[in-house]
């Protein structure tokens, strides 16, 4: 199976252990990752506003490089994730920005929102299967207590990204079980860690990175994985020295036996 | 050519303000045959009648037409005003110029010019008409009523009183509905059984009652006055002419883990089944997804202690088809989902619980027999929080945009009865706005605030997140204090939105009875029809038409039965002369409109037909029963060789129009 792989800019810098693991991962895995090329940053909280149609044309690019290929966008970071996703979406319903956006790029084929924007994780359930994972993992993380944080942007908005019920998901469970280990379930796992608010409000968001770890430690996780680097930052940053926080994909990996 | 008179209405400001009515009946009587033309204040008041009928004396007129607002409000009272006037009625068109011109324009001349267009349109129709007259079909003096709670029995009760037979199609294995769930009624807190179980042995010994419980509406057929209804009598495994309903089958069967859908859940019955004591027709059930004879063939224990030889493995569904004058829908509701909504918590802790899983666990007949006890650890609580609204007047995609009306009360009622039973325990409830109108309604929240110290506050819950204690942290607002506000509370509960119960979309279709967005059915007029749906012969009755509380429902249910009893009471019904009718010459007997016919109005015959050798040859030609035909004219559309006609809308008459507004 061939996916284009879109990393992003932070899996570049700061997250560099979430991309170096989705990729040894997906090398064991039988998975074949492609990166589009001259790929540039998704715009990330700029192109949610919806309005302004120069914030979207790198992920309109990106969209259109793997239209052209027929094959499908495979992410790793949740607010990558987000707006890839939704500009497919809006690029398949919303005529409007379908013309604008291939009005303003001279694309040989003209973007139709036509292709499949996957998550990793999504990757892992439907192509790769948790069964199948299972099979691979040489080391089982039996007895370690995982708290799954969603955060927003994987779920949000429910009807657009189609990732898993928004109220209640499961997949990041699952994947948890899947590699051995037991999943805790915590009330704050959908909260917001505070996203780009510490910038202006530190005490603010350090509240809110604070109620999510401390509600998976009293429910008794050991650890909390997540898949965006965003999140990442805020736990350890704001979250205090409650819980370690790691990357989906290092788990994985440590798993796999390919860490 | 025929004389016609135009009638212009001012309709007050309503048509006069948008619309230069005199310009208008000038023009219009500038039209060819037109005889007469003029304008009046109000045309449907009494003074305009008597104008219409004195020009049709005085200038002998053989059409008219009634510039005014939609024929859906005025065309019959002006139809039978002109049918006193000695003319046809099916002489008189009116011309829609209110909701499809003055409400719609701001200029004046704008609204004048297409007033002109509208009316010049209706009389290029009425120069087409001919008389018609009624004929009439004649009425099944018999209704069934879809849903057994308390609307559907009391609209039975209230018919079958008045003397003619009802049947009640009830698809849970009891009738009694949510009402026979609920503990206390507001506002006098009077036992809700104690009121409801009578009413149900009302319904099983009435003589002109017959219930089909357990038993769903497969298909429908038929029109006013003569509906022919299948219904699925599902198999309960037991034959009910010989259970006595003593309940020993009951307390035997080995299965016994499956949640108690009475008791929402909150305890086991098994596979074999009596919802509850008072059930009406007290008969056992056999859950056929459960049970072991049924899935695997082993088992046989009812069987054998069954001492009236009432179970029976190989019963079969049963189709028993009949015809109703009247159906009345009064299928009610069900609370939505609460596990959409994340931030309360639903799905993760046992103590947090729906209102009506709270009615249960107060009832004496509930799972914990009536002691307040935590669905966790059966420790009784002490910290309660209320939650309002609850997915109502929400825009979020898992919420519903109206208001569910009941909760107020309800949770009100909870917050008192619970403080009066157990005096240490905290309330709290949590509210956007306190919603009480209704009699004593006020007066009932006040004392829930200043005789039993209920702690009201408004604001909305934002998380109710469980803890490894197991209490319930609960974040809330306090918007009149301006403040967050942090609780430990032991259980909350949730007062979700009502929604319609699930079979009523499919039952809409069934009878061509129109829904709203929200799935509520659509009454005929929203406030002079109230309990009537636009599909004639179909009533509406509690719920399944809008969020209401039981003395509303019941006053609803009576006025559903007395509209019932109306129809019921006539011999005849005058049809709709306004059918179909086939061009048997032109009939090309492709069965097209055979297919389309909603009614089943239409069927084919062969006939012998003369050549041009004036020979005889057969051919299959459509042939429409008028008594069935509701004049829909789905057929007339798609009939391709023009044979298919309806008489008062036909094709002559609609190219005219037509041709009148693009003149």
């Amino acid at each position: 199976m061939i996916f284009s792989y879109y990393p992003g800019c932070t899996l570049r810098t700061r997250a560099k252990d979430l991309d170096v693991y989705a990729r040894k991962c997906a090398l064991a895995l039988g998975v074949e990752l492609v990166e589009p090329k001259d790929w540039q940053c998704c715009g990330v909280v700029y192109p949610l506003a919806g309005d302004e149609i120069a914030h979207r044309l790198s992920a309109v690019r990106v969209l259109q490089d793997a239209q052209s290929r027929s094959v499908s966008v495979l992410t790793v970071c949740s607010a990558c994730h987000n707006v890839l996703k939704q500009c497919a979406y809006d690029l398949k319903n919303d005529a409007d920005f379908r013309n604008k956006a291939n009005a303003y790029s001279e694309f040989d084929i003209p973007v139709t929102g036509e292709v499949d924007v996957v998550h990793y994780l999504e990757m892992l359930r439907d192509t790769v299967g948790f069964d199948t994972i299972k099979q691979k993992v040489v080391n089982p993380l039996t007895g370690k207590k995982i708290g799954a944080y969603y955060g927003c942007l994987l779920l949000r908005p429910g009807k657009k990204m189609g990732f898993d019920d928004p109220e209640n998901p499961a997949i990041i469970e699952e994947f948890i079980k899947a590699l051995g280990a037991e999943p805790v379930i915590y009330p704050y796992r959908n909260e917001c860690c505070g996203g780009y608010v510490t910038l202006e409000n530190k005490p603010l968001a350090q509240k809110k990175s604070q109620t999510v770890l401390e509600s998976a430690k009293e429910m008794g996780a050991e650890c909390v994985i997540t898949a965006c680097p965003l999140c990442l930052y805020n736990l350890k940053k704001n979250g205090g020295d409650t819980l370690p926080v790691y990357y989906f994909t290092e788990l994985l990996a440590e798993a796999l036996g390919v860490k | 050519m025929q004389r016609i008179g135009v009638f212009v209405c001012h309709c007050g400001t309503n048509i006069a303000g948008t619309v230069d009515v005199k310009t208008v009946a000038e023009m219009l009587g500038k039209e060819p045959g037109v005889v007469f033309s003029t304008d009046y204040q109000y045309m449907c008041s009494e003074a305009g009648q008597t104008l219409i009928q004195d020009a049709i004396k005085e200038h002998n007129l053989g059409g008219v037409v009634i510039c005014s607002c939609s024929p859906r409000m005025h065309e019959q009272t002006f139809r039978k005003a002109c049918a006193k006037a000695g003319l046809n009625p099916y002489m008189v068109e009116v011309a829609n110029i209110r909701e499809q011109c003055s409400w719609i324009h701001k200029d004046v001349a704008e609204g004048t010019e297409k007033a002109v267009i509208l009316g010049r349109a209706a009389i290029a129709k009425v120069h087409l008409n001919a008389p018609l007259t009624a004929g009439e079909s004649p009425v099944v003096k018999r209704a069934l009523v879809i849903g057994g709670g308390i609307a559907g029995m009391q609209t039975a009760l209230d018919i079958a009183d008045a003397g003619f037979e009802v049947d009640i199609v009830e698809k849970n294995a009891t009738i009694g509905g949510k009402m026979a769930q609920i503990d206390k009624t507001f506002p006098t807190l009077d036992c809700s059984a104690c009121i409801l179980t009578p009413k149900m042995v009302d319904c099983a010994q009435h003589e002109k009652i017959n219930i089909y419980a357990y038993s769903e509406v497969e298909d429908v057929k038929g029109f006013v006055g003569n509906f022919s209804v299948a219904i699925r009598k599902k198999a309960r495994y037991v034959d009910e002419t010989k259970c006595t309903g003593c309940g020993i089958c009951t307390e035997k069967c080995p299965v016994k883990n499956i949640p108690n859908e009475f008791n929402m859940g909150m305890d086991n019955r098994r596979s074999i089944y009596i919802p509850f004591a008072q059930a009406v027709p007290k008969i056992a059930t056999i859950d056929p997804n459960t049970c072991n004879k049924l899935k695997t063939g082993k088992c046989g224990v009812c069987s054998k202690v069954c001492g009236a030889g009432a179970i029976d493995y190989t019963q079969k569904d049963e189709i028993i088809r009949r015809e109703y004058g009247a159906i009345v829908v009064a299928t009610g509701f069900n609370m939505i989902d609460m596990t959409k909504f994340d931030e309360f918590g639903y799905a993760q802790s046992k103590d947090v619980i729906t209102s009506l899983e709270f009615e249960r666990l107060t009832n004496a007949a509930g799972p914990t027999g009536g002691t307040l006890l935590r669905p966790s650890d059966g420790k009784h609580p002490h910290t309660i929080v209320f939650v309002q609204c609850c997915g109502s007047r929400s825009t979020t995609e898992n919420g519903k945009p109206y208001c569910s009306k009941i909760c107020c009360m309800y949770t009100a009622k909870h917050a008192m009865l619970t403080r009066e039973k157990y005096p240490d325990t905290d309330v709290y409830v949590f509210y956007i706005d306190v919603r009480t109108p209704g009699k004593n309604f006020d007066e009932f929240y006040r004392r829930a605030v200043e005789q039993y110290g209920v702690h009201y506050v408004k604001g909305m819950v934002g998380k109710v997140a469980p803890r490894a204690d197991g209490t319930l942290h609960v974040q809330a607002s306090d918007l009149l204090a301006g403040e967050q506000l942090h609780i430990d509370a032991d259980l909350v509960v949730l007062a979700g939105a009502i929604e319609p119960d699930k079979s009523a979309r499919g039952l809409a279709t069934k009878l061509t009875a129109s829904m709203d967005t929200n799935d509520f059915f659509t009454e005929a007029h929203p406030k002079l029809r109230p309990v009537e749906s636009p599909t004639a012969g179909v009533f509406l009755s509690g719920v399944c038409q809008g969020p209401k509380d039981i003395p509303e429902t019941v006053a609803q249910a009576g006025a559903a039965a007395s509209k019932v009893i109306g129809l019921l009471v006539k011999d005849k019904l005058t049809c709709n002369p306004c059918v179909a009718q086939s061009d048997e010459l032109l009939c090309n007997g492709c069965s097209g409109c055979e297919h389309v016919c909603p009614y089943g109005a239409i069927t084919y015959e062969t006939k012998e037909f003369m050549q041009f050798d004036r020979s005889m040859k057969p051919r299959r030609v459509a042939s429409v029963n008028p008594a069935v035909c509701q004049g829909c004219g789905a057929c007339t559309v798609t009939c391709p060789s023009g044979a298919m006609d309806l008489k008062g809308f036909s094709n002559r008459q609609i190219m005219a129009e037509v041709d009148a507004i693009c003149k």
